[in-house]
């Protein structure tokens, strides 16, 4: 005897939904892009001047490497700290952010609004605030690289919490262990190495941040950066920008290497 | 010997947020040194009943006493000090899987110290010896520097042991500490138990499913069935099929 299988709805039979889906996402980009006036085809009609450009950046002048090394140097002094302090705060705001731990709906959600405003804030205009208040110098890149670092990463925190074993945290309430010792012993064992890891996730786009932000005089690689480009000196915007991605690599080699010491 | 009950329950009643009735009118006491089993069908309450003794859980209405104190005031550090002199064992260990055995079961004993003092590790000798003689009680000395996650789960379940032993504990909650171990394993575990209760005059209260085991480590067993108390009886007055009536389902 055979197994009868159930017919399957119509609707999964003609695969509706994903037709469905696909077919609405597509409307949605074609009305995006008239009503924004993108024209995709500008952008293949000038990817000429664009392998002009690499062409005249493939040959970098490397004599100019000994001259941004300390900039560089600096960029990633403004970026361990900059990361740094954000984490430093994120962890305390994770803490009251995460729904496993706080149960009061509204403390947590007006930490999360916090939060949420924070990582609104672009890190270009933190960064115009930050030099008009600081002046022009690393100390306005630090803060900004704070405020930014910490809006991604407590974002990412607590997530971290939300995923956690609460078993040990039972157990320690049942010894009589007060929050911040259940914390400690029962959470953070836990979330360590996923912590260090996102660290040198935000550390390695503030590498990158940074060569931005020093447009708007904000300290380090970036004022080499702007420099070379506005003298269509493209052989020095080479250097830099090989520099930055050794920089990149070595923090993701550590990153790495880190996340496999403390699995 | 003290003839007030370490732990009575008084007309207490538990109804869940979702209107689920949890205990009802449960009323009996436990006289300080027994070895008290409880069995019951998965919902009866077991669970249920255990964490009302440490307020894990809270109760809609009577009253429970330990030590002759009712517990329903106290909070805060009262209520952390009620939950240092009762120590409890979970089906899943619970143990900080990422830590050291060492670092778990100190954290046994976190209760005695001030907050500063135990996130910084500040442990006395005294109490770091007594660590050790805690996991050679669980014949477990030498997995000391071991991480909790190399260990087998009869293992994980002796350091949960040695981590109450910690808390210089009168009273041990064990909600089905032998549920996801093999037998050899679950004879292990079950002798130490027993063994606290008889060397140390700890008072045990065991959740279980199996009662060949209840029968066999008990002074008294109690049977639960929809939150309620339908058997009571020392373990003399026990027979098979007096024990099967909590089992059934109507
Ligand atoms: N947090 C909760 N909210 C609502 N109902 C709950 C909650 N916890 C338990 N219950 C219900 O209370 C009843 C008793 O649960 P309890 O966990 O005490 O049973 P148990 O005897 O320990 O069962 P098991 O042997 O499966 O562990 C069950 O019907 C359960 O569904
Ligand atoms: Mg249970």
């Amino acid at each position: 005897m055979t197994t009868q299988i159930p017919r399957r709805p119509w609707l999964q039979r003609w695969h509706v939904k994903p037709i469905g889906w696909t077919l609405i996402i597509l409307i949605l980009l074609v009305a995006s892009s008239r009503m924004t006036g993108v024209d995709v085809g500008m952008f293949f009609s000038n990817l000429g001047q664009f392998t002009d450009l690499l062409v005249r950046m493939s040959r970098p002048a490397w004599d100019y490497l000994p001259i941004i090394l300390h900039p560089l140097y600096e960029t990633i002094q403004m970026a361990i700290l900059g990361t740094t302090i954000g984490a430093a705060f994120a962890v305390p705001f994770a803490v009251l952010a995460a729904s496993n731990l706080v149960h009061n709906r509204w403390l947590r959600g007006i930490i999360r609004l916090i939060l949420d405003l924070v990582r609104t804030l672009p890190d270009l205009l933190l960064a115009a605030i930050f030099v008009a208040i600081f002046g022009i110098g690393s100390t306005a890149g630090v803060v900004t690289l704070a405020i930014f670092s910490f809006g991604m990463v407590s974002k990412l925190f607590y997530e971290v919490i939300e995923t956690i074993d609460m078993g040990p945290l039972e157990a320690l309430e049942s010894v009589g262990a007060n929050k911040l010792t259940i914390i400690w012993y029962a959470v953070l064992p836990q979330i360590m190495n996923q912590f260090v890891s996102y660290f040198l996730y935000t550390l390695e786009i503030n590498v990158r941040a940074s060569t931005v932000l020093g447009y708007l005089g904000a300290g380090g690689i970036g004022v080499f950066l702007q420099r070379s480009l506005n003298e269509f000196n493209y052989s020095q915007t080479s250097v830099i920008i090989l520099a930055t991605l050794v920089v990149v690599m070595v923090i993701d080699g550590i990153s790495n290497h880190l996340r496999r010491v403390l699995l | 010997m003290d003839k007030t009950p370490i732990i009575s329950f008084k007309n207490v009643n538990k109804v869940y947020a979702n209107g689920t009735v949890g205990l009802k009118n449960i009323n009996f006491e436990i006289p300080q040194g027994e070895f008290l089993v409880v069995v019951g069908l998965s919902g009866a309450g077991k669970s249920t009943l255990l964490r009302t003794i440490n307020r894990m859980h809270e109760i809609t209405s009577g009253e429970i006493r330990v030590e002759g104190e009712s517990i329903k005031p106290y909070k805060g550090r009262s209520l952390r000090l009620l939950r240092r002199k009762i120590g409890m064992i979970f089906q899943n260990f619970n143990l900080v899987k990422r830590s050291s055995v060492a670092k778990n079961v100190l954290s046994g004993r976190v209760s005695y110290y001030p907050t500063w003092k135990s996130i910084l590790g500040l442990f006395s000798t005294t109490d770091k010896q007594k660590a050790v003689q805690a996991l050679q009680r669980v014949s477990l000395a030498e997995k000391l520097y071991a991480r909790a996650d190399e260990l087998s789960g009869g293992q994980q379940q002796r350091v949960a042991i040695a981590r109450t032993l910690m808390q210089d504990p009168k009273i041990i909650l064990a909600d089905e500490p032998i549920a996801s171990l093999d037998p050899l394993t679950t004879k292990t575990v079950m002798d130490i138990l027993k063994r606290l209760n008889q060397e140390d005059g700890i008072t045990v209260i065991v959740n279980l499913h199996s009662v060949a085991l209840a029968r066999e480590y008990a002074d008294r067993i109690v049977g639960l069935r929809a939150g309620e108390v339908v058997y009571d009886e020392p373990i003399a007055a026990v027979t098979e099929a007096d024990l099967n009536r909590v089992y059934q389902t109507v």
